[in-house]
């Protein structure tokens, strides 16, 4: 599970194979680290998560961009507030 | 504007409560918003399984940025020891659906409800029934206690202790972790009156 910078100006997290509260629980540790109007790309396989993350933006007041899914894996974008 | 001045009447009360309404929701919402959720869970069972919900609810508030308090009390109190050794018991737990964690797939498919008189008779049932349901739940990916409390604690999920279930049960402070503060029910009630959020588990 590490955070890391690629070239397309966002932050990773793989949050695959992991059950609630875990994807919302890392997604917080890695908003933290980031600075404001920062990208952060979530991946996660747990079916509550597209539910979850959007209440979490909510919750935070950060961004969710975009939030999609294929074939059982969910990928959200955040900006962070 | 002084209260004698006020319109009581007519076209002019009808602007000045428009006015106040707007005013009203404006301010409604700005204290909203600088409002900080709180939650106050009171967690009473010493289970394997039970323990659970305390640290699943306590985490992920404080992951939504809620202000979150957990009372252990009676049989929660084993959450807050240093070494956990929290046990599942199929014991009066009829419903509990166990799949085989492992094994062959049609194996793993099969419904297993727990036999409530195989326990009370075969020693070391528990211990399997324990071991069955940390390797299910590590298969689905779901965190272990340890962890759910360590990312609680990280969270800044605050722990108290009720001190008169430690002393009935005769636990010394030491015996749990230090981030504990103990009280009694005179602290957790306030806390509840002004939480949004009170559970009990």
């Amino acid at each position: 599970m590490s955070v890391s910078n690629n070239n397309l100006d966002y932050v990773e997290l793989d949050a695959s194979g992991l059950s609630c509260p875990l994807p919302v629980l890392k997604t917080r540790k890695a908003v933290r680290q980031l600075a404001s109007g920062e990208l952060l790309r979530v991946r996660a396989t747990d079916h509550g998560s597209a539910k979850d993350i959007e209440s979490f933006c909510n919750q935070t007041g950060n961004d969710l961009v975009s939030s999609k899914e294929e074939a059982g894996t969910y990928e959200f974008v955040i900006r962070i507030r | 504007m002084n209260m004698a001045d006020m319109p009581t009447e007519g076209p002019e009360l009808d602007k000045l409560n428009e006015w106040f309404e707007k005013k009203f929701e404006e301010e409604m919402k700005k204290k909203e918003a600088a409002h900080t959720p709180s939650m106050a869970i009171i967690a009473t069972r010493g289970t394997l399984d039970w323990a659970y919900p305390p640290f699943i609810l306590g985490s992920t508030g404080a992951a939504l940025g809620w202000d979150v308090k957990i009372f252990f009390t009676f049989y929660g109190l084993l959450m807050l020891q240093k070494k956990m050794n929290l046990k599942v018991s199929p014991l009066g737990n009829p419903a509990m659906p166990m799949k085989m964690p492992m094994g062959p797939e049609w194996l793993q498919k099969m419904n297993m409800p727990m036999p409530n008189v195989i326990p009370s008779i075969m020693p070391g049932f528990e211990t399997t029934a324990t071991a069955l349901m940390k390797k299910t739940f590590k298969n689905k990916g779901v965190a272990t206690i340890e962890e759910l409390r360590e990312l609680s604690l990280e969270a800044d999920v605050e722990f108290i202790a009720c001190q008169m279930t430690v002393d009935v049960f005769g636990f010394e402070h030491s015996d749990f972790i230090d981030e504990v503060s103990y009280a009694g029910a005179a602290s957790f009630l306030p806390v509840a009156q002004k939480a949004d959020v009170t559970l009990f588990t």
